[in-house]
């Protein structure tokens, strides 16, 4: 049986998203690309300059990848909405990660803001994958605005804190029909196998893989990672044994 | 409540017993703790603290990459007027000096433009003296929008406005803003700032938070380095950023530390900065605020600017020039100030690159 990941009608590749900033060189972004075998990479629209040349983040985007555009920057859905259609209009194509964010300091998301968003988007025919803090009622608002898949924060962005929204994340994956996509916060790889283990469609990487002493090599234990938990996810794990089962017993006289 | 009210609560405040009872102890705690109290920031800004630069140093450079990247902004001044009406004692610019006055026209703003984004940058610093006369808000805007044309972000540093002009700014496009407020203390201020409209210290202290009520997204805030004691100013300044992001959480902040460098009428510092000192306060203020942007000028020589990169710099000018319509024109007046570091943005480019970084062109988009 084929277990693809379809978003938006599209087949992905792969189950690992990859964020584009903060390497040291744009001209990274092709290798890791291809060691992480990463389906979809997220571009925030406020760093693309089309009239760059090889200075455009754009022209280090490989093919094989789904380019999705992101609204950092965005304090409200009308401005995530500017932006977006901003995105659109240069070529950037129909998804769209929004983000809203109006706190500077943890840049948490705004969940009301984003659905918002997300229902204007998705009326306008984009693709949309709101960014947003796990909450199962605001992820149901989202999905019925016409979100094709919920993104909720695994841990503040950019703190590679690890996976501690876990609680909340698994009560949005048991009930939501859209596939949950766990972004941001994740700091290795041993975290991003964890979520897919747990039944998460796919998970999106950024500053741990940049800030990594080698990029190419982390984005390719990223790849792994997601793999080897997406499949142990399917192969079904034992249930977790509270105790050792007794070789003798206590009731078993029961049974004679 | 203003920012002038939050800095009234220092009064008194005893810095020195303060310093001295910091320990080593304390030092190394407070570089490992998640969230900076502001006695925390105060207690790593302490004598004390200055054995401790490398573990600081450390921890810096892990959260700037860790919220920054391994990428820089880069963006270039633009001087629009050298007009003014002050009379600070370390600024070239102050009218007792004997120095060609003169303003861009449009076109001349137009044919700086075209010869900055040659080199492809998308951010410009747009800065006039204080005059509101002969550069008042109306061509700060008009200017604005010519600049409009050809960069994605611009920010201002001017004289202190009124929120509504903020506001008028940032219909047109401005969206950063940048105040040095100089000195804290307001009795070395009122000493400094003899004549002019600059002499009002609450009109230029609360400027920053006029500017992020108008909805100015970036602000930047800093104290002039040798005016004073280095270590009230820095920790004032830190807490400036601090009362900012708190007020304004949407608002992206930052400081810039710059130094005083040689300028027309010679006004020697108070006060000797040292390299080291400014590393220690810009390693401070990284823990304290770990996401606040941090500035360095070309005030700084190639070597240091070079070696800071990594330390918690996130933005640096490149092809400066201080003189006004100096890039189009070739003129060779006296500026501002006299830059330290000459290099073109190519030349900065290639050295952040050689040094593991990405130069960031843009970053902003006007919607």
């Amino acid at each position: 049986m084929s277990d693809k990941l379809i978003i938006g009608g599209v087949t992905l590749p792969s189950r690992l998203f990859l964020g584009s900033g903060k390497y040291s060189s744009n001209t990274l972004i092709p290798a890791i690309v291809e060691a992480s075998g990463a389906g979809v990479i997220t571009v925030a629209v406020r760093r693309v300059d089309p009239e760059a040349g090889q200075e455009n983040i754009l022209t280090h985007i490989p093919k094989t990848c789904i380019l999705m555009p992101n609204t950092s920057g965005a304090r409200n859905a009308a401005e995530a909405v500017r932006i977006a259609r901003l995105a659109r209009a240069a070529g950037c194509g129909d998804w769209i990660k929004i983000e809203v964010i109006s706190d500077n300091r943890y840049l948490l998301p705004d969940n009301q803001e984003t659905i918002e968003a997300t229902r204007i988007l998705a009326a306008e025919g984009f693709t949309v994958l709101p960014y947003m803090s796990p909450d199962l009622m605001a992820a149901k608002r989202m999905a019925e605005a016409g979100a094709a898949a919920i993104m909720p924060l695994g841990a503040p962005i950019g703190t590679n804190r690890g996976f501690r929204t876990k609680e909340l994340v698994r009560i949005m994956i048991e009930e939501l029909e859209l596939p949950v996509i766990v972004d941001a916060g994740i700091g290795r790889p041993s975290e991003a196998c964890e979520c897919m283990e747990m039944g998460a469609a796919a998970v999106l990487v950024n500053t741990a893989v940049a800030s990594a002493s080698d990029p190419v090599a982390m984005g390719r234990a990223f790849g792994q990672a997601v793999a080897a938990g997406r499949a142990a996810f399917l192969a079904g794990p034992g249930a977790v044994q509270e105790s050792a089962k007794a070789s003798s017993p206590l009731t078993g006289f029961l049974h004679e | 409540m203003t920012f002038y009210d939050e800095l009234r609560r220092y009064d008194g405040f005893d810095f020195a017993s303060f310093f001295a009872s910091v320990t080593d102890a304390d030092i190394a705690r407070i570089i490992n703790k998640e969230r900076l109290s502001r006695e925390d920031f105060l207690a790593l800004l302490s004598p004390r603290a200055a054995s401790h630069l490398e573990a600081m140093a450390r921890r810096a450079s892990e959260l700037t990459v860790r919220h920054f990247g391994k990428a820089v902004l880069l963006f270039t001044p633009l001087y629009l007027a050298n007009h003014c009406t002050n009379q600070c004692v370390y600024c070239g610019f102050n009218t007792k000096n004997a120095l060609e006055r003169r303003k861009l026209t449009l076109e001349e703003v137009e044919a700086e433009a075209v010869e900055i984004a040659k080199s492809g940058l998308k951010h410009i610093l747009i800065l006039t003296g204080d005059d509101r006369k002969q550069t008042p808000v109306s061509y700060i805007a008009e200017c604005s929008k010519v600049l409009k044309k050809h960069f994605t972000s611009i920010a201002v540093e001017v004289y202190a406005l009124t929120q509504d002009e903020y506001a008028e700014l940032a219909a047109v496009g401005v969206d950063g803003m940048t105040m040095f407020q100089e000195v804290y203390n307001e009795e070395i201020y009122a000493e400094l700032h003899p004549k002019g409209p600059k002499r009002v210290y609450r009109n230029r202290l609360e400027a920053p938070e006029r500017a992020a009520a108008a909805g100015i997204r970036q602000i930047t805030t800093g104290t002039l380095l040798g005016l004073n004691d280095w270590r009230t100013e820095a920790f004032f300044t830190g807490v400036h950023t601090d009362y900012l992001q708190h007020a304004y959480p949407d608002v992206e902040v930052a400081i810039s530390p710059p130094r005083m460098r040689p300028h027309l009428g010679g006004f020697p510092p108070k006060v000797i900065v040292s390299d080291a000192d400014m590393v220690q306060y810009i390693l401070a203020f990284r823990l304290f605020m770990p996401r606040g942007g941090v500035t360095l000028s070309t005030r700084e020589n190639a070597k240091l600017r070079d070696n800071l990169l990594g330390l918690g710099v996130t933005k640096m000018s490149a092809g400066v020039c201080t003189q006004v319509g100096g890039r189009a024109s070739g003129q060779e007046d006296p500026g501002q100030f006299e830059i330290s570091d000459e290099r073109s943005v190519a030349e900065m480019a290639e050295m952040l690159y050689s040094r593991g970084y990405q130069p960031v062109f843009k970053d902003w988009q006007y919607l």
